[in-house]
């Protein structure tokens, strides 16, 4: 089985964002990048699912140069080639059709992506592959068991989980749950010695077809004082929340 | 020329984020000076499906026969509807994050999501949306001619506005490409997207048996329960209440934080919602920066005393 795991690099978590120009780009400066969240729980299952099936895994990031620690750290992971679509991916469509069209040419039976990334959160590029490649989609998929030429699979709803079969190929948005917290990997010393020599290709974007353009990022307005309430007295937050901020 | 609306409905009926859609699809449309056109799938009454003239729907489309979690026919069935339509309005649901994206690839519209403001100007579309997991908000202008959008959960006003409306059957034509084995549904809980008071735990509460008094108090005030994500991780609560930067973002009108310290990823998570509250044995705790209201103390002790206070004003 050939497995293709989309991943994006990211802030790490704990970032604090700034930005540049004018605030119309994220300013990097200073920022540790990791790979996106999201991702991670689908790379550490394509991992498993190598081990299990003996499947050959494949990452892809679209990006710059810049991103390409990350990528080592998918192979140091456990992937066993790296591709780059040489492209700053600034819009859901055009990240989405450059990597479908990748796909058209090298074929994978299982698409593994994040549901979003935790940077522009735009949670639209599995879908949009999904509907280009004309394959199903399992997006917020949170299980995976594969079975032959098929696999059954749980994704969250409103609400609640529903499970489905479905035939490969198909393409998910994987999230917490595909794997635990705790089965995350971590890369060992022979890890990142043996990704080093992985191969990493770099091919260039075919149409950069964007559909949207970021002109503005602003922060949050800053709450005010926060108004400390005695234990012994809790009527009067009661109070307040229904007398003055009027929210129950 | 029309807005489109995805009017999402839950066992036949329409919800509090589908009206919120229909009401910024129209909003939109006297922007473009145009008209509104819903579009359902699955089987929904009559009497529900007018519901939405009542918010500015024009035109409904209804297609019984297609279940909405049927990503594929649902977004063939869209397409085929496009004609003329400038403009693809969607709420973020998990289902509209499933079909949307489609949307965007079979009309080549540009696709901006977790929407927060209406659109202005129908000659240079811009929107402002929640981005880097609400650490920011990003002014999106749209490049295409057709634009997809779908708008955060209780973000939007519903506005009354009853138009003269007609009703359009369609029959399914195509098949599903994925085979719906099981469904295990919250029957009865209220979404947590959607839901105006979140009471949210975490590893304060010391145990996982400890969370009866945070679903008393969240039942007391008709509220969604949620949790951070150390209290997710260790298996306490499921992941499906993970509130923060890698778990759900929300935006309720109440956020009650009870033995959460407040790190800068949970503090993504949840800082749209409208007024917060922490409770925390901590006075250093983070979260009492960003709250509006604090209390310093045991969740052990504090929350019967809201429990019984809560029941008061309830009672009246």
């Amino acid at each position: 089985m050939k497995i293709l795991v989309c991943i994006s690099s990211v802030p790490d978590t704990t970032s604090k964002i700034n930005f540049t120009e004018n605030d119309s780009k994220f300013d990097k400066n200073g920022i540790q990048f990791v790979i996106n969240p999201y991702d991670e729980f689908g790379l550490t299952k394509a991992v498993m699912l190598k081990e299990q099936l003996q499947a050959n895994v494949t990452v892809l990031t679209v990006g710059d140069s810049t991103v390409e620690p990350v990528m080592r750290k998918a192979l140091a992971i456990g992937a066993d080639n790296a591709i780059r679509i040489n492209l700053n991916p600034n819009d859901s469509y055009s990240t989405a059709k450059e990597i479908s069209n990748y796909i058209k040419d090298n074929p994978f039976e299982l698409i593994i992506a994040g549901k979003e990334s935790s940077d522009y959160n735009g949670g639209a590029v599995p879908g949009i592959i999904a509907d280009t490649l004309n394959i199903p989609l399992v997006n917020a998929c949170n299980g995976l068991n594969s079975e032959g030429d098929s696999a059954t699979v749980m994704r969250e709803i409103d609400g609640g989980i529903e499970t489905l079969k479905i035939k490969y190929p198909f393409i998910l948005g994987g999230q917490k749950g595909l794997v635990e917290e705790s089965e995350l990997r971590i890369p060992n010393m022979r890890g990142i010695m043996t990704a080093r020599s992985k191969p990493l290709e770099v091919i260039e974007a075919t149409e950069n077809n964007n559909l949207t353009e970021s002109i503005l990022f602003e922060k949050p307005a800053l709450k005010g004082e926060c108004k400390i309430i005695s234990s012994d007295n809790v009527g009067e937050l009661v109070n307040e929340l229904h007398n003055v901020a009027k929210v129950i | 020329m029309s807005i489109l609306v995805y009017a999402e409905s839950w066992d036949g009926k329409f919800r509090k984020s589908t009206l919120e859609a229909v009401s910024y699809a129209k909003k939109t449309a006297s922007v473009y000076k145009t008209d509104v056109k819903a579009i359902s799938f699955g089987k929904i009454e009559e009497s529900e499906l007018s519901l939405l003239a009542e918010y500015g729907v024009n035109k409904i489309i209804s297609y019984p026969e297609i279940l909405k979690n049927d990503g594929k026919s649902v977004a063939s069935s869209i397409e085929k509807e496009s004609e003329g339509v400038e403009m693809v309005i969607f709420s973020n649901t998990f289902n509209a994050k499933m079909i949307a994206p489609r949307i965007s690839s079979k009309l080549n519209a540009g696709i901006i999501t977790n929407v927060i403001s209406y659109i202005e100007d129908s000659s240079n579309v811009c929107v402002k949306k929640q981005s880097f997991s609400s650490k920011a908000i990003e002014t999106v202008r749209l490049k295409s001619k057709i634009g997809v959008l779908a708008i955060s959960p209780n973000a939007f006003e519903i506005k009354n506005d009853s138009v003269d409306f007609e009703v359009e059957i369609k029959n399914k034509e195509l098949e599903s490409d994925v085979e719906i084995i099981g469904k295990d549904i919250n029957k009865g809980k209220i979404s947590l997207s959607e839901a105006e008071v979140v009471v949210s735990a975490g590893r304060g509460l010391k145990a996982a048996e400890n969370w009866g008094m945070i679903e008393e108090l969240a039942e007391i005030l008709g509220a969604a329960t949620a949790c951070s994500k150390p209290v997710s991780d260790i298996g306490w609560r499921p992941h499906s209440e993970h509130v923060g930067q890698t778990g759900k973002a929300i935006a309720p009108n109440l956020y009650i934080a009870i033995g959460i310290s407040g790190a800068i990823q949970h503090l993504a998570g949840v800082n749209s919602s409208k007024v917060m509250v922490a409770i925390n044995t901590d006075a250093e705790a983070p979260f009492f920066k960003s709250a509006d209201y604090g209390i310093v103390g045991d969740a052990f002790e504090v929350v019967p005393k809201l429990i019984e206070e809560f029941k008061k004003i309830k009672n009246n």
